[in-house]
This record gives C-alpha cells, structure tokens and sequence, in this order.
C-alpha cells in the first residue's frame, strides 16, 4: 500500500518540480532574481551528490568545493580562451603582463569538447585517485572529513599562489560569452538557467535511481556495517569509491555551470567555508533525502542572501547554530519529519484497518 | 546447486598472537565434507579466534587450505569469494535493511554493475530458498533490526546459503535460542550440512550431543582432544578441563 504511494507521489513531486522550475520560477522572477536562483540551484546540484556520499554512503565530504573548484575552473578557462579568440591569450595574463605564452596546460581547454570532458573527467578522476587510497587505508569518520576538507583548503591555497596564470585570489571573471552565445544577452542568461534546472532534475532523477538500486541498497550495507560487507565477498572500498566519484562528478558539473550563471569562478568559493556550506544546506534539508538536501540547499543559500545583506555578521552564527541544532535534534534533517509523519499515518491507517 | 567438487578444510600449525598473548597456539585439523563438525572449549580457548584467521580477520602463521586454496594472507573479501563464510557471536546483519535485501545483497558479490545498478524486480530463485529454507518467507519485508534474536541467527545463515557457501563457520548459532529454537537450527543445519562443510563454535551440550558428527575441544589455544562425541566424553583431559563447569559434558554423563 504504502509501496504504491510511494510510486505514485514521486512522478508527481518531480512534475510538479519541473513545472517549478521551467514555468513559474521563470515567470515570477525578475532577471536579477532568476540569476540568484540559478546559482542556488547550483549548489543544490553539489547537495545531490552530498546525498549520495554522505547520506546514502556515510563519507562526510566537508570538501566538495575542491570538485566544485575543478569543474568551475576547468570550465571558466575555456571560456576566457574563447573570449580572446585564436591564439589569444586571457584579458588577466595580459593585464598582469607576467605571462608571454599561454602556459600549456591551458592549451587543451581551448577546445570545447576536451573542456566539457574536462568538467565532468578531473573531478572524477581526482576522487578516484583520492579515494582509492583513503577507503583502501580504511581512513573514515571525522579523519575522512577532515582530510576532504584540508584538500579543499589546499586547492585555493594553491589557486591563490598562482596569481600569474590561475587569476590568483581575484579567480576568473568578465566573461563575455559561452558557447558562443553573449552572457550579455538576457536571453540567453535565461538560457543557461534552463540549463542547470535541467541539469539538477536529471542527476535528482539520476540519484534517485540509484537510491532504489541494489547498488543503493549495498551502499547503506557498507555504511551501516563496513567489515561485516566483507565477509560477503563485496570490497567495501570500491562500493564506497564508486559514490564518491559520482557525488564529486556533480559537484563538477554544478562548479562549471555556476561560471555562466554567476560570473566568477573564484579561491573564496571553492575553500572551506563554501565547502562546510554545501554541507550544511544537505544537512538542514535531511543528507539522505533526495528532495530534503535539494530543498535544504536551496533554503540556506536564499536565507545567506537575504540574511546576510540585512545582518551580515549575524547570519554566520546563525547558520553554524542551525546546523550544530538539526545535527543534534533531527539527524534526518528537515525531510526525516515528513518520513515521521507519513510512517505515523501508515501505522494508523494498520491499526483502523486491523 | 555448484557442481564443484567438495573440499576439505586443512589447518595446519595455525598461530594467532596479540601483542605477545598466544590465543591460538599451533593448531592443526582437518574437517571434511558432509562434517558437521563441533569446536566446543572453555571462554577464551580460542575458538571465535580460530574461525577469524580462517575467514582472515586475525593476520595468522601456519596454513589454511580449503581445497588447493591457502586462505592466509588473503584479503576477507577475496577468502568469502572462495566460498567460505561465517556467523558471528553476536548476530550482525543490516538493521536497517529488511529480510529479503539482507539476502539480496549475500547473494550478489558476483554481480556487474549493470545488474547492481537497477531495481531487484522480484525475488531470486535462490534468496527464495534460502527463505524457505531459514523460515523467515513471513517476515521478509520486515527490517532485519526488528527481528527477534533467533530469527536473526536464522538470516545470517540463510546469507550464508543464498551466498553458496561451501565452508560454514557458525560461532554460537544457538546462544539465546529457546529449546525449539535450537531444535529447529540443528536439523537445518543436517540439511544444508550434507553437501556442505560446517564448523559449529558451542557452548551447548546438548545440542553438540544431538547433532555433532564430530568434535575437536580448544583449551588454551591447542587441540585438546578430537573425535566422536562418545570418544570426546570418554577423553579424560576434556573431563579435567570442563569440571565444575555447568555445562560439562561430564555433568551431562550423569542424566545420560
Ligand atoms: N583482538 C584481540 N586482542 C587481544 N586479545 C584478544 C583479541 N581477540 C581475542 N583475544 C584473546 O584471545 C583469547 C581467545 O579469545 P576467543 O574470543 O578466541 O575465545 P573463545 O574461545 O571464542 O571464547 P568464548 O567462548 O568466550 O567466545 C582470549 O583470551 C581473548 O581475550
Ligand atoms: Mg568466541
């Protein structure tokens, strides 16, 4: 009973989201406004993967600016090649007149295949690599967190002390165009966000899908019972590497489609702090619901927007008070109390029934 | 059903040492197939650590063959993919999975990533049996945290037999079980024990009386004695090392 709610309310939600999303959000909002809106949807697609890693898998991954960081820089260098034409090199190389020739490991983003590969291929990778030694160490719980964290930090660190060729702490802005199209044109502004509405419905289908495969299944096994997965003949290591390359993949898609909607790709927006915040939407909305962290996203950074323009040294207190309460009180976020609800009703509906 | 040939379990000169403690002191034994085979001994004799060097969980010297395969130094998952699996003392199973994943997920560490990636439509032949065969066809759909303690005994075994296991080491399956509950696991056990080899760790007398074909007694990390259990009773220094215990089986003589 319960079971044939479930797959009739889902449809529904995800109608009803994309009506959201593609028809009102688009009407309602003004242009500045919509362009705010398509940068939390950004983060929200970040808090997609989150809810893979860490709600479904276990991993707290307090450093997904470092995947956010390499897809939102893979992405922002093409778009500087293609803004100063063959041959040309970035307004800033020029502006800091440090650098004569292009360094070569800009070369390849020039073209635009090799830089949508790129967004999608070096954050994968990356985690692969990192993962593959940290779940093989049976490195986890808080030393995890705090390892994924020091890797972000690392990241900017590194972005900043290369002025020369990486814009250094200014990062990467003034972009003119993106694929062609004028980022002028408030057209095709809209455009882009269509793009990230589409692409956060995808990937939330995509989890989501997931969630209810026998993969998912496995990945609450190894999260709830890692050793005893191994005597069943499953590598807990690859089961939980194979969530955490996925959730890293969003987190580079959302850095690369944030570029276009905001403007700038930066070392303040991938470090720590934007890291511990992508976490802590995730956490509001309840880490391991698909809907939950999508909505709990989307709330905190509209609630930093407004907050922070009216209180801006209060809002930071506010939001480590808020995720320190819901950590303690509702693990399973604000999404566990509608599970309460609905189970209490189940458990009703059983009883009258009976 | 496999049809590869039944292996013997072969453990020879077995040494387990933690920070200089000994648990398991040059243990050798040999158990075949359709054995059902009883390690029985006194608290700290070293049996549950005997049953974690062979599945690899304690790092161990000597040799371990099951068949032409030496399991030591072998990782646990790649010794569970040979087809040896375990129970633990205290049951552990994924609580917040129900029944039927439970078994689902035993059932498939051979699965590619095109099957784990999609929806179990249905059930498996084989967690079908293994249902049937452990009694929990009723509850499974129940999480497996809801399950009372036998019953969860019970799942653990039926992972083993969706995982075709071909050696069982069972540590205590009947600890806490009431007398039908013990009943109703020792003729399973017969059953699935025929093409199968199983090694049953117990404390229970009676139970190791009614279903043991053969027993081998640990005290102090060594083989004390080994045989049937008419021989084993009869073996003096068994007597000695179990008298005044409750459980004895030379206080068990006396009501036979
Ligand atoms: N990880 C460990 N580190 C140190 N000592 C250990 C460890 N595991 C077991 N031991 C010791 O090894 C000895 C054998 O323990 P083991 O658990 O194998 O006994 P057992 O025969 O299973 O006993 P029981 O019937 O109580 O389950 C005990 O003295 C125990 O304290
Ligand atoms: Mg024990």
């Amino acid at each position: 009973m319960t079971d044939f709610l479930h797959r009739r309310r889902a449809p529904a939600g995800y109608a009803l989201a994309a009506v959201l999303l593609f028809a009102l959000a688009p009407l309602l909002l003004s242009d500045f406004r919509l362009g705010q809106f398509a940068r939390y949807l950004c983060i929200a697609i970040v808090a997609v993967g989150i809810a893979l890693a860490w709600g479904r898998g276990g991993m707290l991954v307090l450093g997904q600016g470092l995947f956010f960081g390499v897809g939102g820089y893979a992405m922002a260098m093409h778009m500087k090649l293609a803004d100063a034409g063959p041959g040309g090199l970035p307004d800033f190389m020029l502006l800091y007149g440090t650098a004569d020739a292009l360094p070569w490991w800009w070369e390849p983003f020039r073209s635009p295949a090799v830089a949508l590969a790129a967004v999608l291929l070096l954050p994968m990778g990356l985690a692969a690599v990192i993962g593959w030694f940290v779940f093989r160490r049976r490195v986890r719980g808080a030393y995890f967190a705090i390892l994924s964290q020091a890797l972000a930090a690392a990241f900017a660190i590194l972005l900043i002390g290369q002025q020369a060729t990486t814009g250094g702490s200014n990062g990467l802005t003034d972009f003119q165009g993106f694929f062609g199209y004028s980022l002028l044109d408030p057209v095709n502004r809209r455009t882009v966000y269509f793009v990230i509405a589409a692409t956060l419905l995808a990937l939330m289908l995509l989890t989501r899908q997931i969630f209810h495969s026998r993969y998912g299944e496995l990945l609450v096994a190894v999260r709830d019972a890692e050793e005893r997965v191994r005597f069943l003949g499953y590598d807990p290591a690859l089961v939980k590497l194979a969530a955490y390359v996925a959730s890293a993949g969003m987190a580079g898609v959302a850095g690369a489609l944030f570029v276009p909607a905001v403007g700038i790709i930066s070392p303040a927006l991938i470090g720590i702090v934007p890291s511990i915040q992508f976490v802590i939407g995730a956490a509001i909305g309840g880490r391991a619901s698909v809907v939950g962290v999508v909505l709990g996203a989307i709330a905190v950074a509209w609630a930093q927007t407004v907050l922070s323009e009216e209180f801006p040294s209060a809002w930071t207190y506010f939001q480590g008070g808020l995720f320190v309460v819901v950590i303690a009180f509702l693990p399973g976020g604000i999404a566990s109390l509608w599970q309460l609800a609905t189970r209490r009703r189940a458990r009703t509906e059983a009883v009258t029934a009976a | 059903m496999t049809t590869a040939p039944l292996n013997d379990l072969e453990i020879s000169g077995l040494r387990v040492t933690f920070d200089g403690f000994t648990a398991v002191d040059g243990v050798s034994l040999r158990v075949g197939p359709g054995d059902l085979r009883f390690l029985i001994g006194p608290n700290g004799a070293g049996k549950t650590t005997l049953v974690d060097a062979v599945t690899g969980l304690a790092p161990a010297t000597g040799s371990v063959r099951f068949g032409p395969e030496e399991l030591l130094g072998r990782p646990v998952h790649r010794i569970a993919r040979l087809g040896i699996g375990r129970t633990f003392q205290t049951a552990t199973v994924f609580e917040q999975l129900t029944v039927l994943q439970n078994l689902d997920i035993a059932a498939g560490a051979g699965r590619g990533p095109h099957t784990l990636l999609r929806r179990r439509r249905g059930i498996p032949d084989e967690v079908a049996r293994a249902l049937d065969a452990v009694g929990l066809t009723a509850v499974r759909d129940r999480p497996a945290g809801t399950l009372a303690h036998g019953q969860k005994q019970w799942l653990e075994i039926g992972m083993l037999l969706v995982q075709d296991v071909q050696l069982m080491l069972l540590d205590e399956p009947v600890a806490g079980m009431s007398h039908e509950e013990r009943e109703h696991t020792g003729q399973l056990l017969r059953r699935i024990g025929r093409d199968r080899t199983i090694v049953v760790i117990e404390h229970d007398m009676d139970f190791m009386r009614t279903f043991a074909t053969s027993v081998t007694v640990l005290h102090a990390g060594r083989v004390l004695s080994e045989g049937t259990v008419a021989e084993v009773r009869a073996d003096p220094r068994v007597q000695e090392v179990y008298l005044g215990e409750t459980a004895a089986p030379a206080g068990a003589e006396v009501e036979a």
